[in-house]
């Protein structure tokens, strides 16, 4: 027992703590799913449809079975009895589609998968896909979700011929009051098109049967181990504790891992058939139509307002773009826009009617930010449309219009509670680090000199930390196991399943500061079924949220467990917990963390009433989401001869509640923020009539490149969150929703003399060129 | 009908029987056991796979096994020298260059070439040389920056 | 995404290559493109003859005025050339532009040129620089200009079992500027325009002026009739002005997803004149 004391270290949340996860990533060393290699493991590849409506007259396999190396073909009928891809979505009406794990008689988009080889290889398998022979009867089919409401247009499911998935309606407010009252009302189309999420690495499955033990595990690349364990589960009819998911390195998600897919059903099933351990790698043409889409909104907004810039009112119609059919949240993401509705701003009145359509494309679903970054861009765009009306600063219409700091917690017109904040805040800090007036003034000559300069602000809330259990088809908490082991150092086993996010460093800075370990002591698990106790998964900004704070209160039981045996050893009921030592108050004296973690496994004796072992789980179920919120500011400049457009600067102020490690919080900021400078400038997933996809490789669907991107400047406020005891919100989609609208506003902006009012994305220089030829014209 | 090639892989002698439509990233990954370089797309356009060929950063997966017989092969495993990592794999740490990570071995493979042939690169010419080499994580900055703080450790 | 099986061969003699390439064979060069159409089996040749282990296709030299590039010498080889650099700064600053580092260390000028991709950047420039090639058949050699041995999209005049050797193109006199730029396709970094320009000036008068646009048409071409408005201009920016407009006459401009064909029109005259700009002004 040692009496001195030493000076407690400094913290460590809040700090720029390099990550611990990078040695084995920057070594090449870390196990993605490809890296997965196993004694006598085969490969599958899988056919998929290439038309996006056909009737399957037959399929014969006979030659791709007598290739060399080919093990099995099986096809929709071998697979006939496994239970069809799940949609957790709930909505009134819903209508769900049967979706089988491979096509039976007949496809509904380009990429269904229709047949699954096997072989001794991969190349070989790659061979045998060419040698099977489909009998196909193409159909016609529809792609754009307004040409498929439109009587008469072909059946994506022909026992729906109207092509309508769902509709719902949400209300708030007395709407037509307000559009009665208003002085001015505004009203725009704006698409938010279809995205790719191209994380960088496919998706693939590696599985594993080992019949002596009935036991099939899957490695997957996937967000959510522990769901694809209960949904496989019950697609495969196999209780669930006789599978193992594993979610290895992963290389990137975006959502679009966010999901359970037909492939993991399916190379369990083949695994289980062979007998042997088969691998299925995605390639990136197969990920570009069989993983799912995002976005794909076409919004009807409009905005009613007092001549002074008040807001009254919004209506939106909204047509969602489902695919053909409903993965696991597809029908629930366009839900989200709608909540999200208001934005930052008061108004009370708001009414949204929401289509899902079925098309003969690939279903949509999450994709980063889900939902948020639609309603974002809309209220942004048409809160800028509105202030080009009213001849207003944008930045005026908008302090006109937030949720005052006084006003919390807010309860907003869609339902939610908006949990903290001062809007104000990043909005007039960004307009300080950009100089607004010089700048705005810059612009006024640059315009006269016929240089085209936009200036471009959003300001975003969004819905983090998804969420409440009410509020998610799939349960909203999350788990957290802390062990500290005889020896002193600690475990921590998160349900979360971080993929780049960082925690395996966010969680030991908290472990290290709550038990006051060291950092080098705390090692970080996730990502595997039989290790962890079941945990939700790692989406909608919840990891540090909900994930650290399920975290942080094991941490609280576990220390009220070490001052137990700390105040039994010391003899004293008077003892205090102070950095990793059990100090009696009034003698002084103290035990460190590794004599009581030793003591309370040798367990000769123990506190009253309590169990040896230190070892705490906890579940924690979050009371409400958390709302992190920021401004974003681009300046642009238009090359009036190309269309081209260069980003002169780009700030973005964001507010994700209490930073953890500001390291991370920027690279979460910069990564969000350019993956929606690809959807304003580049991307876009295009199809054509016929339902082909026309942008099906990363040679014809343009995702950022270095050179394409400017230096980002990233700033934050930090507001706590009351929600939860770490006071954090969330920030892995806080770039994606930021960026969108200021970078329109801002080319809108550079353009809005000639009269320009509004360009869908992406804008393209030939758009934008032709936008100036044509007000030139007019 | 297969071919006898013999790669110098990261100061390591190889000798392989192989067909000749193997591609280097597949010997690399499935033959050799080196899965450091990945696969992220079959139109040489990500840069995943990136390893140097005689110095020179390649897309391994749009140069056949059989081509680089005989030639020096460096992959991100053999870049680390007796256990201390390389000036650029130091700074991709410490500035955040990764999340995922699935970017990176290719990434920093190209970032090293290209410190090679310039010590001090401008930020525009980091943007430009690291074209081939998608990042759907970080959006680059820090990525950018790691390259110039290896550049400027490297010309202490 | 992966490639049907082959057999292949490296031979060190040109000799041994065009026996092996009359017998069907397809010649390999950095397989920067070929490669990636056989992963898709877009291409499936049953016989690869890789070319690069033969000496006297690599390298870069000056004979009498006329430089010989080596059909095997890569992108980063010419844009790193210093001779080059000195003697015809057109083709380094070109090869600079093509793709992305990694694509530049292996593709080869060769390569390129018997691709004939209608977007690749090399045509542009080889066209402004009158540039002619040397190739070996089981004959002998020939010597065509390289602009007669583009015949279309992706179709050059080669026979069966001839091989691209070098090409040649004449030291820059003195008064020469050149300039290459290109609009570039944001996913594939393929040309949407790209257009290469030689002119020389000899007192004050532009006293020739060649014009290569790639991109634009299925066939990369040589804008005549803007070649003929600048010569004998004093290459103001008028002149400029007004012979760059005349790019897109009588074009067969090609139209796709990533740029109609107004566009591509508009976009090369755009580019000619800054392009034209920076050679001239
Ligand atoms: C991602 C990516 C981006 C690219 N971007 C661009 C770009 O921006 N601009 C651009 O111009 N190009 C671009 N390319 C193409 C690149 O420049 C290729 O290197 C070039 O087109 C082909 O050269 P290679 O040496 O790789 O030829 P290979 O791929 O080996 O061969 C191409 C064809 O030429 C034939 N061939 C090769 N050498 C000879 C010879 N000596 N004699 C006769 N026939 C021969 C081959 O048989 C084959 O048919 C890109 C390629 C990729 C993969
Ligand atoms: S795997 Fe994408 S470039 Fe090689
Ligand atoms: S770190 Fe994920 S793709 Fe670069």
């Amino acid at each position: 027992m040692a009496t001195t004391t030493t000076k407690s270290p400094a913290l460590l949340v809040g700090q720029s703590l390099r990550r611990r996860e990078d040695p084995r990533l920057i070594t090449g060393t870390a196990t993605y799913v490809d890296d997965v290699k196993m004694p006598g493991m085969h490969h599958a590849c899988i056919l998929r449809s290439p038309h996006a409506a056909a009737r399957i007259r037959g399929i014969r396999t006979s030659r791709a079975l007598e290739m060399p190396g080919v093990v099995a073909v099986f096809t929709g009928e071998d697979v006939a009895h496994l239970g069809p891809v799940p949609c957790g979505a709930a909505l009134p009406g819903l209508r769900v589609p049967a979706h089988t794990v491979l096509a039976r008689d007949r496809v509904y988009y380009v990429g269904h998968p229709v047949a699954v080889v096997v072989a001794t290889d991969r190349y070989l398998a790659a061979d045998a896909l060419d040698a099977i022979e489909v009998d196909w009867e193409p159909l016609p089919a529809v792609a754009d979700p307004e040409k498929a409401l439109e009587p008469g247009s072909p059946a994506v499911h022909p026992e729906w011929p109207d092509n309508i998935a769902f509709t719902y309606k949400q209300e708030g407010g007395d709407v037509d009051k307000a559009f009665a009252e208003a002085d001015v009302v505004v009203r725009q189309r704006l698409v938010n098109q279809r995205l790719i999420p191209v994380a960088m690495e496919t998706r693939g499955v590696v599985a594993e049967w080992k019949p002596g033990d009935r036991q099939l595990t899957l490695y997957t690349s996937t967000q959510i181990p522990h769901l694809v364990r209960t949904l496989v589960a019950g697609m495969l009819k196999m209780p669930e504790n006789r599978l193992r998911v594993v979610a290895p390195e992963v290389g990137g998600g975006f959502g679009s891992k966010l999901n359970v897919y037909a492939e993991e059903a399916l190379m369990a099933f083949v695994a289980m058939k062979i007998g042997k351990p088969v691998k299925w790698i995605e390639s990136r043409r197969e990920n570009f139509v069989a993983t799912i889409h995002g976005r794909g909104h076409v919004d009807y907004y409009e905005v009613a307002a007092k001549r002074d810039g008040t807001i009254l009112g919004i209506k939106l119609k909204l047509i969602q773009d489902i695919g053909a059919y409903h993965q696991l949240l597809t029908p629930a993401i366009p839900t989200l826009s709608i909540l999200m509705m208001p934005g930052l701003y008061k108004c009370k009145n708001v009414r949204a009617d929401l289509i899902g359509v079925f098309t003969n494309c690939t279903p949509t679903d999450a994709y980063r930010g889900a939902g948020r970054p639609e309603a974002t861009y809309g209220i942004e765009r048409m809160v800028d449309i509105l202030a080009a009306e009213l001849q207003m600063d944008p930045a005026e219409i908008r302090f006109k219009n937030f949720v005052g700091s006084g006003e919390f917690p807010y309860q907003t017109a869609t339902g939610l509670s908006y949990d903290s904040g001062d809007y104000a805040a990043p909005l007039r800090k960004a307009l300080e680090t950009v100089s607004y007036k010089t700048l705005r003034e810059e612009q006024r000559k640059a315009r006269e000199a016929g240089r085209l300069i936009g200036i471009g602000i959003s300001t975003y809330g969004e819905i983090c930390a998804l969420g409440p259990s009410a509020s998610l088809p799939c349960g909203g908490w999350e788990s957290a196991t802390v062990k500290i082991e005889p020896g002193g150092q600690v475990t921590v086993l998160t349900g979360i399943s971080p993929h780049g996010q960082g925690e395996e460093t966010t969680f030991a800075q908290i472990v290290a500061d709550e038990l006051g370990v060291s950092i080098d002591d705390v090692v970080v698990l996730h990502g595997d079924t039989s290790l962890v106790q079941y945990g939700i998964g790692t989406f909608g900004s919840r990891n540090t949220a909900i994930g650290g704070t399920a975290l942080y209160f094991a941490l609280q039981d576990l220390k009220e467990k070490l001052k137990k045996f700390g105040a039994m050893l010391l003899e004293s009921d008077d003892v205090v917990w102070n950095r990793g030592r059990c100090v009696c108050m009034k003698s002084g004296k103290e035990v460190t963390l590794p004599e009581i973690a030793a003591a309370s496994y040798r367990a000769m004796k123990l506190p009253e009433n309590t169990d040896p072992g230190l070892v705490a789980t906890r579940f924690w179920e979050p009371p409400n989401f958390t709302f992190p919120f920021g401004a974003h500011i681009v300046v642009t400049e238009v090359d009036s001869e190309t269309g081209a457009v260069q980003i002169l600067r780009y700030v973005a102020v964001d507010d994700c509640g209490k930073i953890i490690n500001p390291l991370l919080v920027r690279g979460q900021i910069h990564g969000g923020v350019v993956q929606a400078l690809g959807q304003v400038f580049y991307e876009h997933a295009v199809y054509d009539e016929n339902g082909q996809l026309v942008t099906g490789e990363l040679t014809d669907y343009a995702v950022p490149k270095a050179s394409y991107i400017p230096a980002i400047e990233s700033y934050h406020t930090e507001t706590p969150s009351p929600v939860n005891p770490l006071g954090v919100k969330g920030v892995g989609e806080a770039g994606t929703i930021g960026c969108t609208p200021a970078a329109v506003n801002s080319v809108v902006d550079a353009l809005s003399h000639l009269g320009v009012r509004h360009i869908d994305m992406p804008l393209t220089p030939e758009k934008i060129w032709k936008v100036i030829q044509d007000r030139r014209t007019a | 009908m297969k071919k006898t090639i013999t790669l110098f892989i990261n100061g390591q002698r190889y000798s392989h029987e192989v067909e000749p439509r193997l591609l280097l990233v597949h010997y690399l990954r499935e033959v050799v056991g080196l899965t450091g370089a990945h696969i992220g797309c079959e139109t040489s356009t990500c840069g995943a796979c990136t390893v140097l060929l005689d110095g020179k950063a390649v897309k391994a997966c749009t140069v056949l096994a059989v081509q680089a017989d005989g030639r020096f092969v460096t992959t991100i495993e053999g870049i680390a020298a007796n256990g201390s990592l390389d000036a650029v794999q130091e700074a991709f740490w410490n500035e955040h260059a990764l999340q995922c990570g699935f970017c990176t071995p290719g990434m920093i493979l190209t970032a090293k070439q290209l410190l090679a042939r310039e010590p001090n690169p401008t930020e525009e010419q980091i943007r430009h040389g690291l074209e081939g080499n998608l990042c759907r994580c970080t959006g680059y900055q820090h990525i950018v920056n790691a390259v110039q703080a290896a550049a400027s450790r490297s010309g202490d | 995404m992966i490639p049907d099986t082959f057999d292949y061969s490296a031979p060190v003699t040109l000799t041994e290559a065009i026996e092996l390439l009359s017998s069907g064979a397809k010649a390999l060069a950095g397989g920067q493109s070929l490669i990636p159409l056989m992963k898709l089996r877009l291409a499936s040749p049953q016989h690869l003859v890789d070319l690069s282990r033969i000496p006297e296709l690599s390298g870069i030299r000056e004979e009498n005025g006329v430089l010989h590039i080596g059909a095997m010498t890569t992108h980063y080889e010419i844009e790193s050339s210093m001779l080059l650099r000195s003697a015809c700064p057109l083709l380094p600053q070109t090869a600079g532009r093509i793709g992305d580092v990694q694509i530049r260390n292996m593709g080869t000028i060769g390569g390129s040129i018997a691709h004939a991709d209608p977007a690749s950047d090399y045509p542009a420039a080889l066209l402004a620089l009158d540039a002619t090639v040397r190739i070996a058949g089981a004959g002998g050699f020939r010597t065509v200009s390289y602009e007669d041995l583009l015949v279309d999209s992706f179709l050059v005049a080669l026979e069966p079992g001839e091989v691209i050797v070098d090409i040649m193109a004449p030291v820059d006199p003195p008064n020469t500027g050149t300039c290459y730029v290109k609009a570039p396709q944001a996913a594939s970094g393929f040309a949407i325009v790209g257009v290469a320009v030689r002119a020389v000036k000899s007192d004050g008068v532009v006293s020739s002026a060649r014009v290569g646009v790639t991109g634009l048409a299925a066939k990369p071409f040589r804008a005549r009739s803007v070649e003929q408005a600048l010569g004998g201009t004093r290459g103001t920016d008028a002149d400029i002005t007004r012979a760059a407009a005349l790019v897109g006459d009588g074009v067969d401009a090609n139209s796709d997803l990533h740029a109609s064909a107004d566009y591509r029109k508009h976009l090369a005259e755009v580019y000619l004149r800054r392009a034209l700009r920076a050679a001239l002004i």
